[in-house]
């Protein structure tokens, strides 16, 4: 059983999610499904009227632009996901810079893999 | 002139729990606030490497001790949906229960903390004298007071029979009247009106672009409930959300206080329908290969699971997005203009709950 | 040691009051400590009153795991508190860390930080234990409080 998702990558990214707010979505959350080295996958959930619709998007490398912009309520969800899994949000404010939850002096994110991702099925 | 930051917190007589705010004052007036976090941050999610998608049953209930049982139930409801089991009717509806006593217990303590919030104490003794009965039917039921650790995949491990049924519908109607007599105090007190009305509004649209969730949704005009989506037993019981629409900390004083009638009139309806049968189908085997997202209304609103399995005993990521979570942007937005008096109160309006927060 | 030294012992002694530090704990320990002061259960008895200020308090009560950050918090804390103090943990969070300890940002129990008197268990630790455990700390305390005299 995998989620319905759309596929996106970073480019289309901040598109489709002004989409969905023009479409009166209530933003869920993000969830980052894994991250190494290689790159990302994250979850973008949105909800209307109890329906749940959900954006998939893969990134090469570290680097994923923040929907702040659009959604202002991100910022937590994104600070988060610095500090767990070691990606950089381009445009986050406010930007805790990976202490939002760990004290600066261990900085490693602990949900980070070392190792290659799981193939997807 | 640049104001004055003023640190609120970690450890601040009305929090209960460790909340850090840097408040940017001027003259008395709140100008901005940031949250910071981290008092509490354990990194639950973690123990999924180690512990297996059973034994992570127990971790996720102690997310958060005053919703554990709902943590418990959403996380049990999103593996029996990826395993394909469906729980027994008899279990659906004793999670009804459980869960909406926790629902009344959330509620009393955060209407006595709140009243804790604006000096009446005496209300806060009163009220958490009243949910001490709740505490009992736990206690009794479950075997303890706080975390109940009634959940398991494919329906509950524990049953109530016709005694305890009937004693239950007994000691709800004490604590109907218990609540019920305070209720004037609670709406229409002139101490508490003035310290809630108007203080931290949030419109329809600003609750909804701020992702809220829950009473504070709710309060502010949006009828969304995860209960309407029927899970458990809440699909065969009759109840509709209870909406109000001033979107201020009196608005969500009486959105919660009337979820309190709510719980008991959902109780009495699900001992009332009480199915005869098992509490639980045997569950064999592991998880397959997959991904879910399970969802269910905890006393502060709307909680989002998302598990990832890949056929083994341990999970492969397991994300849990707690209400609280969803619910402290707007704290940015409201607490900007009202005077340095009315952070706590509003503060707690949204019922914070920290160790939900970071996990 | 002077009259007035004395007399402020004395009233620490029949009277000593109690701050409660929420360290990374669920909130089930929490709020079982919280249902102390209230009237089923009243603390308050023993002549014990909750206070918010450390500056104030005799006893501290600690529930839940240390992690990196709020070891800080707890070790000033404990730092503010006036000679003689008590510290009782509360929960099997603070006396190891309990279901947490492999957590990545837990670092175990509240002794790890600060020196303990006294360990309540239970996950949660319920409110009778939580009062017997600060019953044994009044009687540490008083014991503290002599010595110095
Ligand atoms: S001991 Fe148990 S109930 Fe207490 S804080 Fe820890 S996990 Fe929660």
């Amino acid at each position: 059983m995998t989620i319905e998702a759309d596929r996106i990558d970073s480019v289309e990214l901040c598109r489709a999610v002004a989409a969905f707010k023009a479409k009166g979505c209530r933003f869920v959350t993000i969830t980052c499904v894994g991250a190494d080295q290689r790159g990302a996958e994250l979850l973008y959930h949105f909800d209307r009227e109890l329906a749940l619709s959900h954006l998939r998007l893969t990134v090469a490398g570290d680097e994923v632009p923040s929907i702040c912009g659009i959604y202002s309520a991100a910022f937590l969800v994104e600070n988060e996901i610095q500090d767990q899994f070691g990606l950089r949000f381009n445009g986050l404010v406010p930007d805790y810079r990976r202490t939002l939850f760990l004290a600066g002096e261990d900085s490693l994110p602990p949900f980070r893999r070392k190792s290659g991702p799981d193939q997807e099925e | 002139m640049a104001g004055t930051i003023l640190p609120f917190g970690p450890q601040h007589p009305v929090l209960p729990e460790p909340l850090h705010l840097n408040l940017q004052i001027e003259d008395e007036i709140v100008v901005s606030a940031t949250p910071a976090f981290g008092y509490v941050h354990r990194g639950l999610e973690k123990l999924a490497d180690i512990r297996d998608f059973r034994q992570m049953i127990q971790v996720v209930e102690r997310v958060c001790g005053i919703c554990s049982m709902i943590h418990a139930l959403t996380y049990c409801q999103g593996l029996e949906e990826l395993m394909g089991i469906e729980p027994t009717p008899r279990a659906r509806f004793l999670r009804v229960i459980w869960s909406e006593l926790h629902r009344l217990h959330s509620h009393l303590l955060w209407l006595g903390l709140f009243a804790d919030a604006m000096g009446f104490e005496s209300l806060f003794m009163q009220l958490w004298k009243v949910r001490e009965r709740i505490m009992d039917i736990n206690e009794a039921t479950a075997g303890n007071r706080v975390i109940l650790s009634v959940n398991v995949i494919g329906g509950v491990r524990r049953d109530l029979d016709s005694g305890q049924t009937a004693w239950i519908l007994s000691e709800l109607a004490e604590v109907e009247k218990g609540f019920s007599a305070m209720s004037r105090t609670i709406l229409h007190d002139y101490t508490v009106q003035k310290r809630t009305r108007g203080k931290g509004a949030l419109s329809r649209s600003q609750a909804m672009e701020l992702g809220c969730v829950g009473p504070m949704l709710r309060a502010s005009g949006v009828s969304q409930d995860m209960r309407l989506l029927g899970y458990a037993a809440y699909g065969e019981l009759e109840f509709a959300p209870v909406v109000e629409q001033d979107g201020d900390c009196y608005a969500r004083c009486r959105v919660r206080f009337a979820e309190l009638g709510q719980s008991i009139g959902l109780i009495r309806q699900a001992i009332a329908k009480l199915p005869a049968g098992d509490t639980s189908v045997p569950v064999k085997g592991r998880p397959p290969a997959g991904e879910v997202v399970a969802r269910a209304e905890q006393p502060r609103g709307e909680c989002l699971y998302y598990i990832k399995a890949n056929g083994g005993k341990f999970l492969d990521r397991l994300r849990i997005r707690t209400p609280t979570f969803a619910n402290i942007p707007a704290l940015t937005v409201m607490l900007p203009g009202i005077e340095l008096a009315d952070v706590p109160v509003v503060l707690l309006s949204i019922d914070p709950c920290i160790s939900c927060t970071e996990r | 040691m002077g009259l007035i030294d004395k007399l402020i012992s004395t009233a620490r002694r029949s009277s000593p009051w109690l701050l409660h530090f929420d360290c990374g704990s669920c909130n089930g320990c929490d709020i079982e400590t919280l249902a102390c002061l209230t009237p089923v259960y009243d603390v308050e008895r023993f002549g014990v009153v909750n206070v918010g200020n450390p500056k104030h308090a005799d006893i501290l009560l600690v529930t839940g795991t240390v992690n990196l950050r709020n070891r800080e918090v707890l070790a000033v804390l404990y730092e503010q508190m006036p000679e003689p103090k008590v510290v009782v943990a509360i929960g099997a969070c603070g006396l190891s860390g309990g279901i947490f300890r492999e957590a990545p940002n837990v670092v175990g129990g509240v002794d790890k930080v600060i020196p303990v008197d006294v360990y309540v268990p239970g996950c949660p630790a319920r409110p009778e234990a939580i009062i017997d455990g600060v019953v044994l700390a009044l009687e540490k305390f008083r014991g503290k409080a002599l010595a110095v005299l």
